[in-house]
């Protein structure tokens, strides 16, 4: 056990070009993913939760119930989809990065509408009847809580990102793993896994967490920097 | 807010396309874990790209579900190792211009100790017949590997699922050896894959060499009738390559620690 990751962290200086071409893959998938789940989730969210509608309840457990989606679940759904001989195999998408990013998006955008539904539900029961007031129409008033909460739900992205960048399952299933065309860090850490080759699996895996803690480590930062200049 | 969604749609279009943009001269190989793994496509494939220009891109699945790709219409070129399930996918219209590319072999690893004591079989049906009650770990996964555990077991008249130790793993061949490292129990493996595999414990080849443990791999063309979009040109120029002289000669030249992992078999 020690041995293997004192074995990975060697590897590490060894890590080539091949190993930065699926870091940056991974990062153009994941972070595409989550930008186009925020912008479909973070209004989602917050229209649940400001918005009064028939079924908002099952809607709601719907909507956290998705969270826990299986990866690879999602994954199959979206290979039979995009197979030639699915409904959307007239575009050829599949084993490609943009099917990739489209799992993804499936993927990230309801655990970020979900979790922004949380955060603005609690901030529009202090300011409803503010809100109101102003008649302000639900989409002002989902607008405006957006804004304010705009902070808090930088976790709500992050947590997309997370979930994004650590799959496996779709990803697998929906790129295929194509060396340098669809390989990204989580798929190749299975490969390596699946060799055997364990130091260097771990070695991927401390690149993958760097990479994740680096990005945390950004948005705090923004968040801190944003915070002290906009108040 | 329609303005809002008018652009939403033409960000999401936009990233798509952007990302989907990909090199025109390039095809989808589907092939099995056993080609992937043991490293033979590094090797191969940058070759052929040199010479012609082609990438091509492999996607490592079981012989069977490799198969399902190709029927799906998901792939262009399927190298893989199942005889019979080749040959019905050709007699079911599937697929065309299936060769022979080249052979390998099974091993059965084990722990050193050998409890079931197969090194002393004389041949592989009796190497089956000694693992009836042993710990043994199996592909489980429909690949060409599982097809030919299956079929061993039945030449020695054994059912395995009577076997309480045997157990089904339902994942690829390195996935399969990691388990029976660490469980020091019985697999059947492909040469290639094992020399490659890494984590070996405290397995090893136990036995080899019977003529029934001969592995042969073929290629074919996902027939272009059945899906017109299927890379016809490309793929042949793959499947000619491959099965061509400078093919096989660089199916030869692939090695491990100096042994020769896949033997040329197109003619």
């Amino acid at each position: 056990m020690l041995n293997t990751i004192l074995d990975a962290f060697a590897l590490l200086a060894h890590l080539d070009s091949g190993v930065l071409a699926i870091v940056l893959l991974s990062l153009k998938v994941s972070l595409s993913a989550v930008l186009l789940g925020a912008l479909l989730g973070l209004p989602l969210g917050a229209w649940v939760a400001v918005a009064d509608f028939r079924g908002k309840a099952v809607f709601t457990v719907l909507l956290s119930g998705m969270m826990g989606m299986p990866t690879v679940v999602l994954g199959v759904i979206v290979y039979l989809l995009l197979s030639r001989s699915g409904p959307l195999g007239e575009l050829g998408l599949l084993f490609t990065p943009s099917a990739m990013i489209l799992a993804q998006t499936l993927l990230v955008a309801p655990l970020i509408a979900a979790l922004t539904k949380q955060v603005v539900e609690d901030v529009w029961r202090d300011y409803a009847t503010e809100l109101r007031a102003f008649r302000y129409t639900p989409w002002q008033s989902m607008l405006t809580l957006l804004y304010d909460c705009r902070y808090s739900l930088i976790v709500a992205v992050l947590a997309g990102l997370g979930r994004a960048i650590s799959e496996v399952g779709a990803v697998m299933i929906i790129g295929g793993n194509i060396n340098g065309f669809t390989r990204v860090m989580s798929t190749a850490i299975a490969l390596e896994t699946a060799k055997g080759d364990l130091p260097l699996s771990i070695a991927l895996g401390l690149v993958l967490i760097s990479m994740v803690l680096g990005l945390n480590a950004l948005a705090y930062g923004l968040r801190q920097w944003a915070m002290y200049k906009f108040g | 807010m329609a303005n809002f969604f008018r652009r939403l749609i033409l960000i999401v279009c936009s990233m798509l396309l952007m990302a989907g943009a990909q090199a025109e001269d390039s095809f989808v190989l589907a092939s099995t874990t056993s080609t992937e793994q043991s490293g033979l496509f590094s090797y191969l494939l940058p070759l052929f790209t040199a010479k012609t220009g082609i990438q091509v891109k492999v996607v490592a699945l079981g012989t069977g579900q490799a198969l399902d790709t190709g029927r799906r219409g998901d792939a262009d070129v399927l190298l893989v190792h199942d005889r019979v399930a080749e040959d019905k996918f050709i007699a079911d219209g599937w697929g065309v211009e299936r060769r022979n590319v080249m052979y390998n072999d099974f091993v059965v690893v084990g722990p050193k100790a050998d409890p079931a004591k197969i090194k002393s079989a004389k041949d592989a049906v009796e190497v089956f017949k000694k693992l009836s009650t042993a710990l043994f770990v199996s592909r489980g996964d429909k690949s060409g590997t599982h097809a030919a555990e299956l079929r061993f077991w039945k030449e020695a008249a054994i059912d395995p699922k009577l076997n309480t130790s045997y157990k089904e793993a339902g994942s690829g061949m390195g996935p399969t050896l990691n388990m029976a490292a660490a469980m020091g129990a019985y697999t059947l493996t492909d040469r290639g894959t094992w020399l490659a595999f890494k984590n070996r414990q405290d397995l090893e080849i136990l036995y080899a060499g019977d003529r029934r443990l001969f592995n042969a791999y073929g290629v074919m063309l996902v027939n272009p009738a059945k899906y017109p979009h299927i890379k016809k040109e490309l793929g042949m120029r793959f499947i000619d390559w491959l099965t061509a002289a400078e093919g096989q000669a660089a199916i030869a030249g692939y090695k491990i620690n100096g042994e020769q992992l896949f033997f040329p078999d197109a003619h």
